[in-house]
């Protein structure tokens, strides 16, 4: 295998469930979409790749650009993380949720300044950034979530069920903006649903899982 | 109407919820009616003038100074202690939690007298090599059940208990020449305990920590374990994720913790004439004053400082209650 992202012969036990020999890849620029029925193991494989269940896995190797990130912990592996459930950290602003990342790997204070201000500017977070999450819509909400995993330029992007919990009238509009921040931070994405709808918007490439 | 058509009918017929209700309003009239009516007795039995006169008694005064101080000094102790307590229960899955978990509502449990007696045990007939190795024993068999079983996050605690273990053995070695006791230990650094203010902190200590560990548990169990999962993708170990992310979400259960452990402290009784006694002017407290009172036979001196006692609780009660109510998200 030869691509950016590649999962070799991954085995993951969760309780009950079991994974096992799940392999591919994703080339760089690329944004994947895996799609399955529920309980297939979609985001338990992006939550594997994310390093948050390395207890989890049985065997198998992740790469990601060249190097094996299998055993590093999740802060160590230049992933970033939109979760299904957004889980936005009610105690900070939009910009504090944009600086959260930069700050702490100690980015110099206008590097920062002009990270924010490019992400929320692409984001469209301008008028929101002293704003609460309690005080955001869902899409607003999805749109600071995406800056958060953004903002530390990561190496591979996750998106888990990017639409769930949305209202029909605004998928659109969060998958063009979606589809529009992949481009301009021409990030390798992999992106999980149960939506095909939604995997031919966002994927290049779509594999299905189960 | 045929049969059929009767078991069919759109409109279902439900029955009254009245009795429900009427139910409901007799259990919170009776609770309700009897908490009233003792403060009521307590407000009827007492005359403004005498609640002024008891106030300027000098005993008095410094006995409502000294629980202020002991108070707020045990509530932010058992904070301390509930915070990494509670986030331990609430996060980690190892062998032994469930031990752990009783462990902590013992003090709870245990008549408030034993509390005292214990503490006056501990710190004035058990040596300072002999309470090392007790504490030696206790943290290495707790390591040893960690060390089966439990997830792997859970792994490192068996060992940082054996290490504790270790290091505390080694205290009792180095320290078997003291033929002292604890008491001897700490008057020796100038920080008497038994029959001392500082004993009123340790007697009101350990239940009011066990209130704080368990508020602060639930706390944590109210956060998702999402929050530091997302902190972790953006470069924080557990520490820093708890650190920057959960603690300031945490802050009204810290808060509510705190209020626990003071109204708690507040009340303690049997611990503190035990075991730092009810001396006047010295380690007499507002608990203490009530009964110092009593047995002095002035028994509307007594319903005075107790009124004095429900004023000081209700109002902190509703001032943090009003505070919690404003912002915040635990």
């Amino acid at each position: 295998m030869s691509g950016f992202l590649t999962v070799e012969n991954l085995a993951v036990k969760v309780g009950s469930f079991e994974l096992s020999d799940f392999s591919f890849e994703i080339a760089e620029g690329e944004c994947l979409s895996l799609m399955g029925p529920s309980g297939c193991g979609k985001t338990t494989v992006m939550e594997a790749i994310c390093g948050l269940r390395n207890e989890w896995i049985q065997a198998g190797e992740i790469c990601l650009g060249g190097e094996e990130i299998t055993g590093l912990p999740a802060g160590a592996r230049g992933v970033g993380l939109v979760p299904q459930d957004i889980v936005l950290f009610p105690t900070m602003t939009v910009r504090e949720h944009l600086e959260f990342g930069p700050r702490l790997h100690g980015w110099r204070r206008k590097a920062i300044a002009e990270r924010v201000e490019g992400l929320s500017e692409g984001l469209g977070l301008g008028d929101l950034l002293e704003r609460l999450p309690q005080g955001l819509s869902g899409g607003e909400s999805r749109r600071v979530a995406l800056g958060r995993a953004l903002a530390l330029r990561p190496s591979l992007l996750c998106l888990d069920e990017a639409l769930s919990g949305l209202d029909e009238a605004r998928h659109e509009e969060v998958l063009t903006m979606i589809r529009g921040m992949i481009e301009r931070e021409k990030v390798t994405t992999l992106h999980v649903t149960h939506s095909l709808a939604e995997a031919r918007m966002l994927g290049d490439r779509i594999l299905e899982m189960g | 109407m045929s049969e059929l058509n009767q078991e069919t009918q759109k409109i279902w017929k439900v029955r009254p919820e009245w009795p429900f209700l009427l139910f409901l309003l007799f259990v919170v009239v009776s609770y309700l009616g009897l908490v009233l009516l003792m403060l009521g007795a307590n407000v009827l039995s007492v005359s403004w003038s005498e609640v002024g006169q008891i106030l300027q008694d000098p005993a008095i005064q410094h006995s409502i100074k000294l629980t202020f101080v002991t108070c707020t000094a045990t509530a932010i102790l058992s904070v301390l202690v509930a915070v990494p307590l509670g986030y331990l229960l609430s996060r980690y899955h190892f062998r032994g939690r469930a031990f752990l978990d009783t462990l902590i509502d013992v003090p709870i449990l245990l008549p408030p007298l034993v509390v005292g007696l214990s503490l006056l045990i501990l710190f004035n007939r058990v040596s300072l090599s002999e309470g090392c190795w007790v504490l030696a024993v206790g943290l290495f068999t707790a390591a040893i059940l960690g060390a089966f079983g439990g997830d792997r996050k859970g792994k490192l605690i068996p060992v940082v208990l054996a290490g504790l273990a270790i290091l505390v053995a080694l205290a009792g070695v180095f320290l078997r020449k003291e033929v002292g006791s604890l008491e001897d230990a700490v008057g020796e650094v100038g920080l008497p305990v038994t029959f001392h203010p500082l004993g009123v902190v340790l007697a009101q200590f350990p239940v009011a920590a066990a209130f704080a560990i368990r508020t602060m548990k639930t706390t944590f169990d109210q956060i998702s374990p999402r929050y530091e999962e997302v902190a972790m993708t953006l470069g924080c170990h557990r520490g820093q994720a708890f650190g920057r992310v959960i603690l300031p979400m945490a802050s009204k259960g810290m808060i509510a913790a705190g209020t626990m452990a003071w109204a708690r402290a507040l009340g303690e009784f049997g611990p503190i004439l035990i075991f730092a006694g009810a001396t006047r002017g010295r380690t007499e407290v507002l608990s203490t004053s009530v009964f110092l009172e009593i047995n002095l036979g002035n028994l509307s001196g007594a319903a005075a400082l107790s009124l004095l006692m429900i004023v000081i609780a209700v109002s902190t009660l509703l001032l943090v209650r009003s505070f919690l109510g404003r912002g915040g998200s635990v």
